[in-house]
């Protein structure tokens, strides 16, 4: 039997890959790691990069990662991957918009916004019902 | 005697607002079966993750990173996750209740309390309050993303680290099953140890860089993640509350049209026999 280990790629959005493989490739905060069977146990953050799979078949798959998390056990790797690309100033960017966006909220104190909003609720709903008599009409 | 046209104008109006409820429940299904679906999805990376954090904390016991040490409580931060949009029921009124004796708890024992609002129903009721709100996000649609939270959560991640609140709650609607959601108050800062019995082997790792700075990573991602399954978890809730208010809604619209009917009827019938009456009292007289 070949040696095989499994590959676990999962974000939090849900799973992106689950399989064995002949050997990973990933890119690890301290440089790219390649991973083969029975590897020592590891944990490692990852930086943003592509990670390679060989499956035993000899096909490979491309997964690219934002950055997360690996973990190696002896037969299996698990790798908790980002889905969006993390950078310090990027998540500092996004800080920062989250505080203007309060700020804002409180600025504005008139319920105009939730009149508009339910006025565009009845438009969506009317529009969907629209659609939904051309479709029947389109059955009949 | 009320005028047939009247009724039969009204019937039409009812039978219009029933035919949008309907077209709203249809929809809110539907979209329910799906964020259903991405709750599941979320669960293995959570867990993967809570595994990771007690290999970690078990690795290094001298270390304590700053989100597992519990402080003295002077202030509080808690994320209310909220929805977008109304027609749900109460859901969003429960929520805000239990919100509301959550933070009056802490404040009765001296606690300051900031907010930070996930959804605009959120934000147009806790801005009354005139609570600071460190951050909101709004608009998350039916399918919220990791990366649209990130932002805010990094706030209220900030604010902890730099010791302006010492604790982080989260409120979201809890998914029981489609008739039941319930408000639950969750604990993200400081984080419980995970229990050593609770890992099912312990190996002992190679860090790279360093178990401490990995933590860090490990961590931060890991309140993330909470909050995403929150947000999740909240949007099924929504679904399944507005599921049941429109069909209570199409329902009430479907007695009213009976009940309008019955009256228009009798209100027709009236009308004839009135004409009849006056003709062959007509007739009589002739």
């Amino acid at each position: 039997m070949a040696d095989t280990i499994n590959v676990d790629v999962v974000s939090a959005e849900g799973e992106i890959f689950s399989g064995p493989a002949k050997m990973v490739f990933v890119p690890a905060s301290e440089g790219d790691i390649g991973i083969a069977p029975r590897h020592a146990p590891l944990l490692s953050l990852l930086k943003a990069g592509e990670v390679r799979i060989q499956t035993p078949e000899g096909t490979e798959h491309l997964i690219f990662v934002g950055g997360g998390v690996l973990e190696i056990q002896p037969k299996k790797v698990t790798v908790l991957a980002d889905t969006a690309l993390r950078a310090k100033d990027i998540d500092e960017a996004a800080a920062l918009a989250a505080k203007h966006r309060a700020e804002e909220a409180l600025k504005d104190k008139v319920d105009k916004i939730s009149q508009a909003e339910a006025l565009a609720e009845l438009t969506r709903a009317a529009a969907q019902l629209k659609l939904i008599e051309k479709l029947r009409k389109l059955k009949g | 005697m009320p005028g047939t046209k009247e009724i039969r104008t009204k019937i039409a109006s009812v039978k219009s607002t029933q035919k949008i409820t309907k077209a709203m429940q249809m929809v809110a299904t539907s979209k329910m079966r799906r964020a259903q679906d991405r709750m599941r999805l979320a669960r293995p990376y959570a867990d993967k993750m809570r595994a990771t954090i007690g290999h970690l904390t078990l690795a290094n016991p001298d270390y304590r990173h700053p989100f597992l040490v519990a402080r003295e409580a002077k202030s509080i931060g808690i994320i209310v996750i909220s929805t977008d949009r109304g027609l749900c029921g109460g859901l969003n009124a429960n929520l805000f209740k239990s919100t509301i004796y959550l933070l009056r708890e802490w404040q009765q024992k001296g606690a300051e309390v900031n907010l930070c609002l996930v959804g605009s129903k959120g934000v147009g009721f806790f801005r009354r309050l005139g609570l600071p709100i460190l951050a909101n996000v709004t608009h998350l649609g039916d399918r919220p993303h990791v990366k649209d939270l990130i932002g805010t959560v990094k706030v209220m991640l900030d604010a902890y680290r730099e010791g302006r609140i010492d604790r982080l709650f989260m409120v979201n609607a809890q998914f029981v099953n489609t008739m039941t959601q319930k408000p639950v108050v969750e604990q993200l800062l400081p984080v419980e140890p995970v229990k050593s019995s609770d890992l099912a082997e312990h190996w002992d790792y190679i860090y790279e860089p360093s178990a401490a700075g990995i933590l860090d990573g490990v961590l931060m991602r890991y309140i993330e993640s909470q909050v995403y399954r929150g947000a999740v978890e909240n949007v099924a809730s929504e679904m399944a509350a507005r599921m049941v208010a429109m069909k209570a809604a199409s329902d009430n619209a479907g007695k009213l049209i009976n009940e309008l009917q019955l009256i228009y009827n009798k209100a027709r019938q009236a009308a004839i026999t009135k004409e009849l009456a006056e003709i062959v009292g007509g007739a009589a007289a002739v």
